[in-house]
């Protein structure tokens, strides 16, 4: 359960969110919505524990992500919005995740295939110098493969391409449901099929709330 | 203890195949060479010649390339990774701060300390071949010297890293630092020794916190034990501070201010927001 109280962040003197009580419970696919700046990345972040709050707390599975992050994270799988240019080669990220996560090699390079990436002549190269879709299709993989008991895909599909797209929502589908799933995402109707909550935020504060 | 291997192996992997480690390897690699083919190991100066000439040339150079070199590939480590959202994605992993800090330390000084000392070694190889006698001594003061210069100026830079948001003002930083103890503090003494004629005590005390003034007098007393080269000074260190115990100090001291530093880093790497 993913758990927030009186949640304030502060940049300087800048309000990214306000104050916001939430309560994310097993079984809850959530699409997370709201115009640029509206606070959902900031959100996101201190969920993961990036971020240090000015105010409030949160907890997952009644844990802090910053002060127990290895605890926290092992049952978080993370998926940004654009893939950053890591220069680790495929090869040596598989490896980083695979060590840090205990997750099986032949997990990622499944899950790879059904996302339709060629990863076997690849596996040499630097992740950066991979097109956009395929970073994407491979941070997917992983975070697939990974099984976390939550997920967070921020904009998963912003780069892929019809058929990625579709690949990844029947992906979605067929898995044994996580505990609690986080979309953020500018198309609701993408995720319809789905989500099962919808949660619609502006200027740090969630406007709405609300099943369906 | 695996996680913190795993950062530091391939952290080493990453740098490897970085254009900034393989210019590195040349510019230290590539002195070497040049100064056999320079003719350095046949000239002399202060009756030093062969190798430990060569070796106290690589030494003058490296007080001066390596500081900056250190400083501009390091202060990006951790800084560089929070500008284009790579510490994001890989901090959202069930690695702890310390092995990912710690293990990019170890990484770093891998890459950072190995070239160097290589070079060393591939001088005492060419010696060998053409038949230089090997001065040991210098050999084992000088790797140590460049450990401890390695270590403090990578500590002052992760320190920078952790702190500065932007890769850019890292950069701009560190070499600010670097301009600022290799002749701004000796500048800044020399005048004020001048101006207020201020105790010696605190002139050669300020000058002594400085890990490159250490260094670069580690490094001159081995070919001129009486530091004659460097005035009345000389006469003040070594009153004070019998040779050998200075030479420890040069080794310690900098090695001390490298990890106090990086750990300063950590603090504020794990107290300040990451991404």
């Amino acid at each position: 359960m993913i758990q927030i109280e009186n949640l304030t962040k502060k940049f300087g003197n800048a309000i990214s969110l306000d104050a916001i009580n939430l309560k994310i419970q097993s079984g809850d696919c959530v699409a997370l919505m709201g115009p640029n700046g509206a606070g959902k990345t900031t959100l996101i972040r201190l969920i993961l524990g990036y971020y240090h709050p000015t105010n409030g707390q949160v907890l997952i599975n009644g844990k802090n992500p910053i002060k127990e992050r290895v605890d926290v994270l092992q049952n978080i799988s993370f998926v940004p919005q654009l893939p950053p240019p890591i220069k680790l080669s495929l090869e040596e990220l598989i490896a980083y995740v695979c060590k840090s996560t205990q997750v099986q090699k032949e997990k990622i390079l499944h899950f790879a295939q059904e996302m339709e990436l060629d990863i076997e002549p690849n596996l040499k190269k630097s992740f950066f110098k991979l097109s956009g879709g395929m970073k994407q299709k491979m941070l997917i993989a992983i975070s697939l493969a990974r099984r976390g008991e939550i997920i967070i895909y921020d904009e998963p599909t912003a780069n892929l391409d019809p058929k990625a797209r579709d690949n990844f929502h029947r992906l979605l589908q067929t898995q044994n449901h996580p505990n609690i799933s986080l979309f953020v995402t500018h198309r609701i109707d993408e995720m319809r099929d789905i989500v099962n909550r919808q949660i619609y935020m502006d200027l740090g504060k969630i406007i709405n709330d609300e099943k369906i | 203890m695996n996680n913190l291997f795993l950062i530091a192996f391939l952290d080493v992997k990453e740098s490897i195949r970085a254009k900034w480690f393989l210019i590195y390897t040349i510019v230290f690699g590539g002195l070497i060479a040049l100064f056999f083919i320079a003719g350095v190991t046949e000239s002399q100066v202060m009756g030093f010649s062969g190798l430990s000439r060569l070796l106290l040339m690589y030494i003058q150079v490296t007080i001066v390339i390596l500081p900056i070199f250190i400083l501009i590939t390091t202060v990006r480590s951790i800084s560089g990774d929070r500008d284009n959202h790579i510490l994001e994605y890989m901090l959202s992993f069930p690695i702890s701060l310390h092995h990912y800090y710690w293990g990019k330390v170890i990484g770093r000084f891998a890459t950072v300390f190995l070239p160097v000392l290589f070079a060393m070694i591939l001088a005492l190889f060419i010696g060998l071949f053409k038949g230089s006698g090997i001065p040991w001594n210098i050999f084992i003061l000088y790797s140590g010297l460049l450990f401890a210069l390695c270590s403090s100026f990578l500590g002052i830079a992760f320190l920078i890293s952790s702190i500065v948001k932007s890769s850019e003002i890292a950069l701009g930083f560190s070499f600010f630092i670097w301009i600022f103890l290799l002749a701004f503090i000796d500048i800044a003494l020399i005048s004020l020794m001048m101006q207020n004629r201020l105790s010696e005590e605190l002139i050669i005390g300020i000058s002594l916190i400085n890990p490159m003034e250490v260094f670069r007098v580690a490094a001159i007393s081995l070919f001129d034990p009486q530091l004659t080269v460097m005035g009345p000074v000389a006469y003040y260190i070594l009153d004070n501070i019998a040779l050998p115990l200075f030479i420890l100090f040069s080794i310690a001291y900098p090695t001390l201010v490298g990890v106090l530093f990086a750990f300063l880093g950590f603090k504020i790497f794990k107290k300040t927001d990451l991404v």
